[in-house]
């Protein structure tokens, strides 16, 4: 399994990316694999402010359904698209093209609370 | 936690395990749609040895598996197996199982891992003329080799013809070197082919054996998970979710297995269900709207009021769809109607459907 030094990540297994004032946000390669093929994410809160820990979507697997939380609290700015079409992106590139928002960063101190890839990994197991 | 002959196996070639009905099971290797499509397109071999079978033998065996199942075993020959169903004396369903003839005084009752103990109990209390009863789930494998490829991979394994074995039939026969192996002509896929059932200690043998006569055609294991979305695809009904202990196996679309020709538990409630009607029935449906049932979800009409509830819900990676299973009002069991199913608090527009959902 995948665990890149450049994302931070939660115990929810969700990662961050942080661009300049922004952030991209999508699930772990452990979370991908966890689910199975996924079929779709649902993604409601476009132009909503998120607060960490809430829900900002959900991502449907054939066998399963589970809830997305935002890592930090932010505006939701972006949608990746392209996952609408070709869901399986999350499962084949959870950290590239498999991204799904893009959304402001609105306390600062909320990304020193996430996990590094290595504290990540403890919690996986991997 | 139980153990099925072949766990260490599973493990080695990477499965995802889970624990199922008590046992260490593997529910996927290379993943869902690709076994899934491996199964509806060529060959795949599940390991559900899970499974319970008994064997109840005697001359009085064949009264006693008539006063417990719907279906009317009197019209099997030796060779020939039926699905049928035990209800449970107050209109519910204990158990689905096969019925298999081995011969006039000796059948073969296979059952599901969750309700071994429940179905020998029950059977056991309706046991009044001394049929020789025999638990030999533990002891005993069964493989499902099911797929279009499935007859030719298998046939190179024995001499019995296996095109010659009908649906719903059975041969006991020598498979891969081992005599009394019984093949079925039976499994849960709609994609053809048989289930295997021989004894623990040539498990290891006949699973590999079966994987070199399979390499050619690209066989692949295959876990429970696809097993259920295939299942879903037919409308097979799993015990636990599409049918329990509180639903009937007239609500549950089973009248085809409950025969009123012979005397057997809940008849006259289940004669009276068929003559009068039921409130609710077991539908099938498709998605119209995004969205994917899951089971326990609730089903509305367009006002949201109740109808039911989904029993069985998935993406259905053969028609690319998202179907399900669920009771509902009888008004509104008709193929064409509207109803709606909740998802996360909204209601999710889907249409009433013939099943099976995969067209042949």
């Amino acid at each position: 399994m995948n665990f890149p030094d450049n994302v931070k990540y939660t115990k929810d297994h969700e990662w961050v990316k942080v661009e300049g004032n922004t952030a991209y946000i999508g699930i772990t390669d452990f979370a991908q694999k966890e689910l199975g093929d996924i079929v779709y994410v649902d993604i409601t809160t476009l132009n909503e402010t998120v607060a960490k820990e809430s829900v900002f979507g959900t991502v449907e697997a054939v066998k399963t359904v589970s809830d997305l939380f935002m890592p930090i609290t932010g505006k939701v700015l972006e949608i990746n698209k392209k996952i609408d079409a070709n869901p399986e992106l999350v499962n084949n590139d959870p950290y590239g093209d498999g991204w799904m928002i893009k959304c402001s960063i609105d306390k600062a101190e909320d990304l020193n609370q996430l996990l590094n890839s290595t504290e990540y990994k403890k919690i996986v197991g991997a | 936690m139980q153990h099925i002959a072949l766990e260490k196996t599973h493990i080695a070639l990477g499965a995802k395990m889970i624990e199922f009905a008590g046992f260490n099971m593997p529910v996927s290797y290379s993943g869902l749609n690709d076994e899934h499509q491996t199964v509806r397109n060529a060959v795949g071999v599940f390991d559900v040895s899970h499974m319970g079978e008994f064997i109840l033998k005697g001359d009085k065996a064949l009264d006693l598996i008539q006063r417990v199942t719907s279906n009317d075993a009197s019209v099997l020959s030796d060779g020939k197996a039926q699905y049928s169903c035990l209800p449970n004396g107050k209109g519910g369903i204990v158990d689905d199982l096969l019925v298999y003839r081995i011969d006039e005084k000796t059948y073969m009752l296979v059952v599901n891992a969750s309700n071994i103990d429940k179905d020998w109990n029950w059977i056991s209390s309706h046991n009044t003329q001394g049929v020789e009863m025999k638990n030999i789930s533990e002891k005993t494998s069964l493989l499902a080799v099911q797929g279009p490829k499935a007859l030719e991979v298998l046939q190179k394994l024995t001499n019995v013809k296996l095109a010659d074995i009908p649906y719903y039939s059975f041969v006991k026969g020598t498979f891969c070197g081992f005599d009394n192996v019984l093949i079925s002509n039976t499994g849960y896929t709609g994609a053809g082919g048989f289930e295997l059932y021989f004894e623990n200690e040539q498990a290891e043998k006949i699973w590999n054996a079966v994987f070199e006569a399979g390499a050619s055609f690209g066989i692949k294991p295959i876990g429970l998970g696809a097993r259920d979305t295939l299942r879903l695809e037919m409308g097979f009904c799993l015990y636990g979710n599409d049918i329990d202990d509180s639903t009937s196996p007239i609500e549950a679309g089973l009248g085809w297995i409950t025969k009123f020709t012979k005397e057997f538990t809940d008849k006259n409630h289940l004669l009276s269900q068929k003559e009068k009607g039921t409130d609710k029935k077991l539908v099938g449906f498709e998605m119209i709207e995004r969205g994917i049932p899951r089971h326990g979800y609730p089903i509305v009409d367009v006002q949201g009021n109740i109808l039911g509830a989904v029993t069985s819900g998935t993406q259905s990676p053969t028609l690319n769809k998202a179907i399900g299973m669920g009771y509902v009002k009888t008004a509104f069991a008709k193929a064409g109607t509207e109803i709606f199913v909740q998802i996360r608090d909204k209601n999710i527009k889907a249409i009433v459907c013939k099943i099976p959902f995969l067209k042949k």
